[in-house]
C-alpha cells in the first residue's frame, strides 16, 4: 500500500502532487479521457518541462512559456470585461481561444473574472468592476479603505473567524449587515441557554442577509457549473491547468483589504507588535488555505501575489522586520505539505533578491515584474525557478521583433541550466496578439536547450 | 526650541512633535511660525525619501503628524497661510483607473519641493483636467495610471487637451506601474517619469524653462 500522506517527506509529497498533476481527472474522480493520443502527448511534455523548471534537477527540453493575462482573453476575443464578468459562457470561450490560439504550457483557468452578478447580489463593496463603479472597458480594481479599525486588533487576534464573520463581512458586502448580529456559538455546549444563541436567526436583519447569501450561493454556483468544466476540457486537449490555488503573505492580509495601506504602515510605527502579532495568527490560516485548495485540485501551485513588500514600499529593515518573517513561514508551511508556492512579485524585488534567496532548492517559482533577471539568475535563481518579466508597455505598443528581442535577451540572461519560465511580468489586460504569439513563438524556437 | 519641531518631524518623532507644538501655542507663539517649522521638517522627509533613506511607510506616517499638527494649530490661525509656490500641477489618476498610491507619493513629493498640487483625485475624466487647467492656469498636467488599460486613457486626456487647445500651453508628464519611453510616445505626453524624485526634477525643470 502507497505511504500515508501523513508519513511522507515534502520532497515525497512534492512528488505525490507532480504524480496526480500528470494524470488528471473528470470530475467523476475517473481518468480524464485526453481528445487524442496526441493532446496526451503534448499534456505530459508541457508538464515534464515545467516540473523540471521547478524542481531543477534536470534541464528541460526547452524554456516553458506562459503567458499570464489577466482580462487580456476577453478583449483578444472582442468582449469587454463587463460582457465576461456577466455572461459565463463568453468568459469559457474567451478563455479557451486564449489557450487554443496561442498554445502555452500551462494555463491559468478561467476563473479570474468571476460572477458579476454574484458581486452584485451581495453589494460587493471591496472592488469595484467592470459597469459598477469603473468603466465597463476596465478590469476590477480594489477600494481601500479602513475596513478594520486601528483598535480592532485584538478581536481579529483573539478569534479571526468571529472578526471575519461578524465585523469584516458587513462591512465589505452590504447585504451581509445582518450578521453584525450573529452570535459567538460557544455558547452551546449545553441544554441550559442554548436557544438564546439562536435568537438572531429569527431576527429581520439576520434572516434579510441569509436570503441575499441563498441567492449569491446561487449564483456562484451556476457560474461554477458555466466554468467548471474548463481545467478539464483544456486538459483533454493537451493543456495543464496551472494554479491549484491562491493564499497570501500576512503583511498583504492586512495591508491590502483589513488595514489598507494607509492604515498597515501607521501600525507599523503605533502598533508595531500587535501588527506582527496579527500576522503570526494568520500565518497558519493562510498555509491550510493554500494546502487544501492543492490537496482539492490535484496540483501544487500555490499562487502568492506579493504587494507591499515590494522595492520603495518598504526599507530593507522594515522587509525583514515585518514582511518576510511570515511571508517565509507561510513558503515553508507550503513546501512541508508538498505545494510550490508561487509568489508572483508586482513592481521591482531587486532589493529584497538577497533575503529571499534563504530557501530549500527547487521548491519555488517565482514571477517577477520590473525585477532585473541577470541579477535575480544570480541570487534566488539559485534555488528557485524564476519567470516573468516580459514589459506589459512592450506588449501594448511594441512591436514582435521588439518582443523577440527582448524575449532572446531574457532567454540569455535567465535560462542558463533550466530554472526560468518565459512569462510577461504583470497580469495584463489590452495588448497586441501578434506581439504575445512572438513571445510564445521565439521562446519554442530560441528557448530549446542543446 | 525652534529647531526642535523641525526635527521632530523630520525623525517622525510623533508624541514629541505634537507637545512642541502644544507648548509653542500655550506660549502664544505665532501660529504660522509653526507651521513655517512643521513645513521645514516636511522639506527633510521629502529629502530622506528622495535619498532612499525613507519609504512609504515614513511619508505616510510623516503626513499624519502634520495633519495632527496643522489640526493643533488651525484654531489659533488668524491670517491665512501664503508661501510662496513653484507652480501649479493638475495632477490625478487618469479615467478607468482608481490607484492612487503612486499618484499620492508623488503628489506629497511635488507639495513638500514647493509646488502647488491640485489632486483631482482617481478615475478623472480627460475634461475635468482640461477644466481645471483652464480654471487654473497651471503649467504643468500629470496624469497617473496604474493598469496597461490607463495607456489608452492618457492617449485620451493627451488628445483631449489637445482638441482643447491647451497642448502649447501645458507640459504633460505621465506615469505609474508600467509607464515607460514607448508609453510616453504612445499617449503623446512631453515626458515620463519612474518616480516622484523624477516628476519633481521634471516639474522644476518646466517651470525655470519657463
Amino acid at each position: 500500500m502507497a505511504k500515508q500522506w501523513k508519513e511522507m517527506s515534502p520532497d515525497e509529497k512534492q512528488e505525490e502532487f507532480f504524480s496526480r498533476w500528470f494524470s488528471p481527472k473528470d470530475p467523476q474522480g475517473n481518468d480524464l479521457k485526453f481528445q487524442s493520443p496526441q493532446a496526451e502527448k503534448a499534456y505530459k511534455e508541457r508538464l515534464t518541462r515545467i516540473k523540471d523548471a521547478i524542481q531543477m534537477k534536470k534541464t528541460p527540453d526547452r524554456v516553458p512559456v506562459i503567458p499570464l493575462p489577466n482580462f487580456s482573453p476577453a478583449f483578444y476575443a472582442g468582449f469587454t470585461p463587463q460582457e465576461v464578468m456577466y455572461d459565463y459562457d463568453k468568459c469559457y470561450q474567451a478563455w479557451k481561444k486564449f489557450v487554443l490560439d496561442f498554445e502555452p504550457d500551462a494555463q491559468m483557468g478561467c476563473a479570474g473574472p468571476g460572477p458579476g452578478k454574484f458581486f452584485e447580489t451581495l453589494d460587493y463593496k471591496l472592488y469595484s468592476w467592470p459597469g459598477h463603479g469603473v468603466s465597463p472597458n476596465a478590469s476590477y480594481q480594489c477600494n481601500e479603505d479602513e475596513y478594520m479599525t486601528a483598535d480592532e486588533y485584538d478581536a481579529l487576534i483573539d478569534d479571526p473567524s468571529n472578526f471575519f464573520s461578524n465585523t469584516y463581512l458587513p462591512r465589505v458586502f452590504g447585504k451581509l449587515e445582518g450578521f453584525r448580529m450573529l452570535p459567538a456559538l460557544t455558547g452551546i455546549l449545553e441544554i441550559y441557554g442554548v436557544a438564546f444563541n439562536f435568537i438572531p436567526f429569527g431576527l429581520p436583519p439576520v434572516q434579510e442577509s441569509y436570503k441575499a447569501l441563498f441567492e449569491a450561493g446561487a449564483e456562484a454556483l451556476k457560474w461554477a457549473g458555466a466554468v467548471m468544466g474548463f481545467d478539464g476540457e483544456m486538459a483533454a486537449s493537451g493543456y495543464p491547468a496551472f494554479l491549484a490555488g491562491f493564499t497570501k503573505v500576512p503583511f498583504d492580509v492586512i495591508g491590502d483589504t483589513i488595514r489598507g495601506t494607509r492604515g498597515v504602515m501607521l501600525d507599523m510605527y503605533r502598533q508595531p507588535d500587535k501588527l506582527i502579532e496579527a500576522m503570526e495568527r494568520l500565518t497558519p490560516l493562510m498555509i491550510k488555505m493554500g494546502v487544501d485548495a492543492a490537496k482539492m485540485n490535484g496540483r501544487p501551485l500555490v499562487f502568492i501575489p506579493l504587494h507591499k513588500g515590494a522595492d520603495g514600499f518598504l526599507s530593507d529593515k522594515q522587509f525583514k522586520k515585518f514582511y518576510w518573517p511570515c511571508f517565509r513561514k507561510v513558503l515553508i508551511g507550503l513546501i512541508n505539505e508538498g505545494c510550490i508556492p508561487f509568489p508572483v512579485a508586482e513592481g521591482g524585488y531587486n532589493s529584497r533578491l538577497e533575503v529571499i534567496k534563504d530557501l530549500p532548492k527547487g521548491k519555488t517559482l517565482w514571477m517577477f515584474d520590473t525585477t532585473d533577471m541577470a541579477r535575480a539568475k544570480k541570487t534566488i535563481g539559485q534555488v528557485a525557478c524564476i519567470s516573468g518579466n516580459m514589459p506589459t508597455d512592450l506588449l501594448a505598443v511594441g512591436t514582435p521583433e521588439q518582443v523577440k528581442d527582448y524575449a532572446k535577451k531574457l532567454i540569455d540572461d535567465a535560462s542558463k541550466g533550466g530554472g526560468y519560465i518565459m512569462a510577461n511580468g504583470a497580469f495584463f489586460d489590452k495588448v497586441k496578439g501578434e506581439n504575445l504569439k512572438a513571445m510564445v513563438d521565439v521562446t519554442k524556437q530560441y528557448g530549446v536547450y542543446k | 526650541m525652534a529647531g526642535n519641531l523641525v526635527n521632530a518631524l523630520a525623525d517622525l518623532k510623533e508624541e514629541e512633535a505634537l507637545k512642541i507644538v502644544k507648548d509653542r501655542l500655550n506660549a502664544n507663539e505665532e501660529p504660522l511660525k509653526i507651521l513655517e517649522d512643521a513645513r521645514k521638517g516636511m522639506e527633510i522627509v521629502g529629502k530622506r525619501f528622495a535619498d532612499s533613506e525613507y519609504f512609504i511607510p515614513d511619508l505616510v506616517y510623516s503626513g499624519e503628524i502634520l495633519k495632527e499638527a496643522t489640526e493643533l494649530v488651525k484654531p489659533k490661525l488668524t491670517k491665512a497661510t501664503e508661501s510662496k509656490k513653484l507652480g501649479k500641477i493638475v495632477f490625478g489618476t487618469v479615467a478607468g483607473d482608481i490607484h492612487d498610491i503612486g499618484k499620492d507619493i508623488v503628489a506629497f513629493m511635488l507639495d513638500v519641493n514647493g509646488f502647488e498640487v491640485i489632486d483631482l483625485g482617481v478615475d478623472t475624466p480627460a475634461q475635468k483636467f482640461i477644466d481645471k487647467a483652464k480654471e487654473t492656469g497651471a503649467p504643468i498636467v500629470g496624469l497617473s495610471g496604474f493598469l496597461a488599460l490607463s495607456f489608452d486613457s492618457m492617449k485620451d486626456t493627451v488628445e483631449a487637451i489637445q482638441a482643447a487647445g491647451l497642448r502649447d500651453k501645458v507640459k504633460i508628464m505621465i506615469g505609474g506601474g508600467q509607464i515607460s519611453e514607448e508609453i510616453r510616445k504612445y499617449t503623446g505626453a512631453d515626458a515620463f517619469g519612474k518616480d516622484a524624485m523624477a516628476a519633481v526634477a521634471l516639474a522644476k525643470k518646466w517651470v525655470i524653462a519657463d
